[in-house]
């Protein structure tokens, strides 16, 4: 079936069972060498999924491109033959984002790693997507620069799946998201046309397309290349570690800091449990006997960091902190950090299996999830470790399960629903940063009303047609999410009037 | 729901050409004006703002200067310093004009700090889009695609903005230098660990504000050297309500954005340059063509910012799209404005 008899609609899920893949796989065949393109299932097997291992498919193929003219050639294959085309980067994503298509090919732009040029004095990087996000800020380093959101994944994961998912990162309070740092994207579009989105200056005439393409999840477009802003590295940075007998109180000095109108470099909140986990793990030096610790980061200038660390010590002393240090080294400052960033292994070691949820909830409101939490714990018979983006309100829960219990995944979703759901009650978000991807699609139905997710998909139609792009992600059907049940009530109106129940 | 909400609803469903406006500060933007007023004024007032959540949440009639004495008092601002241009500004038209002030290239542009929106598109619903905290991934980023739309996707009821603490510490240095030294020292500045929050250079002066902790502030003026500008404030806020003399008068007003590397430009006529080189003010009768081709060299892009007839408004005064992006622009406006009332031209003349 050619795509021009398919399209994309808010309505049900499209079938694409009848895809002819004999003729899929010839007409990729002739774009691509033959190391570049994979159709054995054993070699399909590495693809199956992205960073959350729960859910897999393997795709009828995988493809990977070198240059644009390839992944052109690929993107007009698969549009000629109504193929569903996944892209997908370093496959560290923690949403199902890159999750195959059964009926449909992967993507990887793994191989377009090439940073295309520097300029220090312009202070902005060009570089293909499959550049690991670190290696910019590598290969900038020598200038004095570097790129500033660094998701915690970002030894591994790509600029373009930092794109697709709007990544952040711990110091994105102060330095701000992908969205914020990313100047331009060339885009291939679903017929193979390309587009350039943003530009080298300040701006671009017409709608900001840019800000809407970044976090759309290779929905829209697939990007061949991306330019960055560089920052200028700070000259130094220092962290302090608080401790806190009461989680409520780390809650209130975060607030504290932030009404003494600083903006730290990063702000970060670990629970209990969580630093038991990851001290023996790590040697961090974390107290122990806290009930939450926080720590905050400054920099700048030695005289600037002075400054500031001074202030946010004596708004966390009067805030009630049981115990304030601050790193008096760079090696003393990366041990403090190395423990929140080994958070998510930590949690591996002490679980067979965990869940990281990613909802965003006003910060006043963290007591209220906390105790909730609790509760849930006790209700699914399930413990849970608490890391928090406390700057910014993304709370990071990692629920502890084994996989092989029987009923222990099925009580892990539900209890990571009912999270994301009351993040959503409480005035937030479902996703921070990781994106709704797979994973959260059905908790799309909580956060929206049939008239947006019918904006989203009209959105998604604006750019791509057939609706081949990564379909089934991010945005839930209009039917999808009539039979999840979610037929909350807000604001004395059913969701979803128009659909038949069953 | 209220009644002036239900009053817009009932306009916007006669499905006639409407021209959104708040207080008409910014009437002499973009395209012609085109369909009957949407007076959005009374639907005015702060819905939420908690300081310590860096959020604040206004209806679109709520006047800039209301919500920048609000912050103010909790030593808080908006960021991006939105030019006014006039004493009555609406928050709505601030976002629906997407104009950045001279902090831009410091903190980031006036979409930066969008958070969420409501909006009321063709077909008089009410959509709701990102929300009040930091960090939301959930959706398409609609919001944010309000920006600088000029009302021209629907017409925005309330919107959620970032917020920052005001800097602790702020001085202003003028030195004296030609505009391509200007250009030179403003992008070598940008890539060191400055606290540099603007820039601006017209006439052989060279102007900059310095913002951030106080150490760090008489750190770099002393780094950078010149002359310390007293009553600086007048002066930042003068440039950016384009009260400054260099904007005075009748001739038309070219707003230049290019990379900020670009060299002196080849366009005779008073110039004037903020963002490190990245925006420039020229003054002067130049065709469309003229400015366009230059822009072109040098990957920019240009607008007739003030002054242009109403024939010139008529055929556009912003760059035209190449036609992909067109045809996505149109779908877009489809989605939101299907029977295309909205601000008709106002940006292009098909949207």
């Amino acid at each position: 079936m050619g795509s021009g008899q398919r399209q994309h609609s808010a309505e049900a899920e499209q079938d694409f069972s009848n895809i002819d893949r004999a003729g899929l796989l010839a007409a990729l065949a002739g774009i691509l060498p033959a190391s570049a393109l994979l159709a054995e299932r054993e070699d399909l097997k590495p693809y199956e999924c992205d960073g959350l291992s729960a859910y897999r498919e393997l795709p009828v193929a995988v493809a990977l491109p070198e240059n644009e003219a390839q992944v052109v050639a690929v993107i007009k294959a698969c549009h000629a033959a109504g193929v569903p085309i996944v892209a997908r980067g370093a496959g560290t994503g923690l949403s199902g984002g890159a999750l195959p298509h059964v009926n449909g090919v992967v993507l990887s732009l793994a191989k377009m790693k090439k940073i295309v040029r520097i300029d220090p004095v312009a202070c902005v990087a060009v570089v293909q997507p499959g550049v690991r996000n670190l290696a910019i800020s590598e290969a900038a380093a020598a200038h004095g620069l570097y790129y500033a959101p660094d998701p915690s994944s970002q030894i591994a994961c790509t600029i373009g799946g930092n794109v697709a998912e709007n990544s952040g990162g711990v110091h994105c309070l102060k330095y701000g998201l992908t969205v914020h740092n990313v100047l331009r994207a060339r885009v291939v579009l679903v017929d193979g046309e390309i587009i350039e989105l943003g530009n080298h200056g300040p701006d671009a005439p017409g709608y900001d397309l840019l800000a809407l393409f970044i976090g759309s999840e290779g929905l829209l477009g697939i990007v061949t290349e991306v330019t960055v802003k560089l920052c200028p590295k700070p000259q130094t940075a220092q962290c302090i570690m608080a401790s806190f007998d009461d989680v409520m109180k780390a809650g209130e000095a975060v607030a504290a800091v932030i009404a003494a109108g600083i903006i730290p470099a990063g702000l970060e909140m670990m629970d209990k449990p969580a630093t038991a986990a990851v001290e023996p793990f790590v040697k961090a030096g974390y107290d122990l006997n806290a009930e939450a610790i926080l720590l905050c980061e400054s920099d700048g200038t030695p005289d600037e960091v002075a400054e500031e660390i001074a202030r946010m010590s004596a708004v966390l002393q009067g805030s009630g902190a049981t115990e304030i240090r601050v790193s008096t080294s760079e090696a003393e400052r990366l041990k403090f950090w190395a423990g929140r960033k080994a958070a998510f292994p930590a949690a591996g070691r002490i679980s067979a299996d965990y869940y990281c949820m990613d909802g965003t909830i006003p910060r006043k409101r963290l007591g209220e999830m906390l105790t909730a939490i609790t509760g849930m714990e006790k209700k699914y018979g399930l413990r849970c470790i608490n890391v928090f983006h406390a700057g910014d309100g993304n709370l990071h829960p990692l629920i502890l399960y084994d996989a092989n219990i029987p009923g222990e995944l099925v009580r892990t979703e539900a209890f990571g629903a009912e999270i994301l759901k009351l993040s959503v009650d409480l005035g937030g978000t479902i996703t921070g940063e990781h994106g709704v991807g797979y994973e959260k699609i059905n908790s799309m139905c909580d956060q929206f009303a049939s008239d947006e997710l019918g904006v989203f998909h009209a959105v998604k139609a604006a750019f791509d047609p057939p609706g081949l792009l990564n379909p089934g992600k991010a945005i839930p059907t209009l039917h999808r999410c009539a039979e999840f049940g979610r037929m909350h009530v807000h604001g004395g109106q059913v969701k979803f009037p128009e659909l038949e129940r069953l | 729901m209220s009644n002036v909400v239900e009053d817009f609803r009932s306009r916007i469903l006669e499905k006639k050409p409407l021209r959104i406006r708040g207080s008409g500060s910014k009437d002499f933007y973009g395209g012609p004006l085109v369909g009957d007023v949407l007076e959005t004024r009374a639907h005015a007032g702060i819905v939420n703002y908690e300081p310590t959540e860096l959020v604040v949440t206004a209806k679109c009639g709520t006047s800039l200067a209301e919500i920048k004495s609000v912050l103010a008092a909790r030593r808080q601002f908006l960021p991006f310093e939105a030019p006014s241009f006039g004493d009555d500004a609406t928050i709505g038209g601030v976002l629906a004009a997407g104009l950045s002030g001279p902090r831009r290239m410091a903190v980031g542009s006036l979409r930066d700090f969008v958070l969420g929106t409501r909006i009321m598109d063709g077909s008089g619903r009410e959509l709701k889009f990102g929300g009040e905290v930091m960090k939301n991934v959930a959706g398409y980023d609609v919001s944010r695609l309000m920006a600088g739309s000029l009302g021209t996707l629907g017409l925005i009821l309330e919107v959620s903005l970032k917020v920052l603490p005001l800097p602790v510490a702020e001085s202003t240095l003028r030195l004296e230098m030609t505009q391509a030294d200007a250009l030179a020292v403003m992008n070598r500045w940008a890539g060191k660990p400055l606290p540099i929050s603007a820039t601006c250079w017209h006439d052989g002066l060279l102007t900059v504000r310095l913002s951030g902790a106080e150490a760090a502030v008489r750190a770099a003026q002393a780094t950078l050297g010149g002359e310390v500008l007293a009553d600086a404030d007048a002066f930042w806020d003068d440039l950016r309500e384009q009260r400054a003399a260099f904007f005075g008068g009748e001739t038309p007003l070219w707003r230049l954005a290019v990379p900020s590397v670009t060299p002196v430009l080849d366009l005779p006529g008073p110039i004037l340059l903020e963002w490190n080189g990245a925006q420039r003010w020229l003054r002067g009768e130049f065709q469309p063509s003229t400015v366009r081709e230059v822009m072109t060299t040098v990957g920019g892009h240009a607008r007739l910012f003030r002054g242009a007839s109403e024939a010139h408004r008529a055929v556009g005064v912003f760059r035209p799209l190449p036609p992909a992006i067109h045809a996505i622009h149109k779908r877009l406006k489809q989605v939101f404005d299907p029977y295309g009332m909205f601000n008709p031209g106002r940006m292009y003349s098909d949207l």
